[in-house]
């Protein structure tokens, strides 16, 4: 994710210091990694180095000096260039489980310890165990309508490679077959 | 319902007693082997998905025991009992008063109302007409659809239809419920909708829940997975629950 242009987007609706903007980007995007403060200071610098982002000004409250930011109008330009493009329908093609699948294979038929079938039954619990977390989170009584749709994204993803693993195993035998086929 | 108060028997939580068990269950249509030994215990008020491919004899499982179909060879124990080879008659009392049925197609009779078909498992059992729609209301309130108590089956969307279904299974208080793609036929929203008050009912009541489905994310609304293939259920895999540890704690 671009953490560019999400502190862009929520620097649009005012200025903002560093740290509030750390605190509403946990906010809103409750499934995501928290931002580290460095992260934010960082990129706060970068923008204000690209002219999308200025120095509003600073407050101090009685406590340490905080500076205030707020977004320029290339800075508004760039963001809504941002939210018009579209995302490349990239699969996540380097996927591990895929590699451990083929590679597992290999070392198998060099007659190591590895069994690739196994490996996505042991992978497809550790899916479904995350997938059961996830669901209880959504259908919690008191859940917020972010965390039920941040839950959905995770819960989407996690079927989709359940529905390759499934396939890649009904299908191993012939995988085996071509992959250690010279 | 009652009021016992509820649990979430995760897969690591201790067995108890099962409730009710497949035990080495065979059946065949003809040449087709659709369960061959197949074996699966679900404990009181274990919330279990059973998948597998197309093909691979859920329904034929669930049928069997849910008393539906009688198997082949092998046998289906309800709280102790041998349910097959009973009578038909005892077995359907059995379901009657113990056992709820949703299907794909929530299978409502098209000429009584919502509050009817879910007041109709109650008359059979002999319950006063009054009490039978008193009690048919709050259990479609509980999910979510009393505003269509007075509409028949062709009148609700698909997923009001399935949620009176569910209520129809659960108004009789029943210890298992039994679903089969209880929600193949939704969209996502609709899905989650029913999915989420049939887990919230089933919890409070204690009710046991066998749910098959092709979907994990209708399995993930279980405790536990158990996975069918040709007929046999697919043993665990030695490495799961370790593997499972281990991508739990990232998060
Ligand atoms: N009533 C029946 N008559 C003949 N064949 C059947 C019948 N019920 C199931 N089968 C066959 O048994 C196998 C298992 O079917 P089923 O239990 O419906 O699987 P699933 O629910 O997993 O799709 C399939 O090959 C199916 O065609
Ligand atoms: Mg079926």
């Amino acid at each position: 994710m671009s953490t560019r242009h999400v502190l862009l987007g929520l620097l649009a609706g005012g200025p903002s210091h560093g740290y509030d903007l750390k605190r509403r980007h946990d906010a809103r995007f409750p499934g995501a990694r928290p931002l580290a403060y460095a992260q934010v200071y960082t990129t706060l610098q970068r923008l204000v180095r690209d002219g999308l982002v200025e120095v509003d000004g600073t407050d101090a409250d009685g406590g340490p000096e905080r500076t205030r930011y707020r977004s320029t109008e290339r800075g508004i330009r760039e963001l809504t260039g941002w939210l018009g493009e579209i995302t490349p329908p990239a699969p996540h093609v380097s996927n591990e489980i895929f590699a451990k699948v083929v590679v597992g294979i290999l070392a198998a038929a060099a007659g190591e310890a590895a069994d690739p079938a196994g490996h996505l039954l042991a992978q497809r619990a550790a899916h479904m165990a995350r997938m059961r977390e996830l669901t209880a989170v959504k259908t919690a009584a008191d859940t917020d309508l972010a965390t039920v749709l941040s839950a959905d994204y995770a819960l989407t993803h996690l079927d989709a490679d359940l529905r390759w693993m499934t396939t890649t195993a009904a299908r191993i035998a012939a995988l085996t077959e071509e992959i250690t086929t010279p | 319902m009652n009021n016992s108060p509820s649990r979430t028997p995760g897969p690591t939580g201790p067995r108890r007693a099962p409730i009710l068990a497949a035990h080495a269950l065979s059946k065949s249509y003809g040449a087709t082997e659709a369960l061959r030994g197949a074996s699966v215990e679900l404990t009181a008020g274990e919330i279990l998905a059973l998948t597998g491919a197309s093909g691979s004899g859920k329904s034929t499982l669930l049928h069997c025991m849910a008393g539906i179909v009688e198997p082949d060879a092998g046998a289906v124990t309800y709280e102790g009992r041998r349910l097959d080879g009973l009578p038909e008659h005892a077995r359907t009392l059995l379901r009657r008063t113990d056992f709820g049925v949703v299907f794909q197609f929530g299978q409502l009779i098209p000429e009584l109302t919502a509050r009817d078909n879910v007041a109709l498992p109650l008359l059979l059992a002999g319950v006063r007409r009054q009490a039978a729609e008193q009690r048919a209301d709050a259990c479609l309130e509980r999910f979510g659809v009393r505003g269509q108590a007075a509409s028949r089956p062709g009148e609700l969307s698909g997923g009001q239809a399935q949620r009176v279904a569910m209520a129809r299974a659960l108004v009789t208080e029943p210890k298992v419920i039994f679903a089969d793609e209880p929600t193949g036929a939704l969209d996502s929203l609709a899905s989650e909708q029913v999915l989420t008050a049939l887990v919230h009912t089933a919890r409070e009541a204690g009710t046991a829940v066998l749910v098959v489905t092709h979907d994990a994310q209708v399995a993930a609304y279980a405790d536990r997975e158990v996975q069918l293939r040709d007929g046999a259920l697919v043993p665990e895999p030695a490495a799961a629950t370790a593997t499972a540890r281990v991508a739990g704690d990232e998060h």
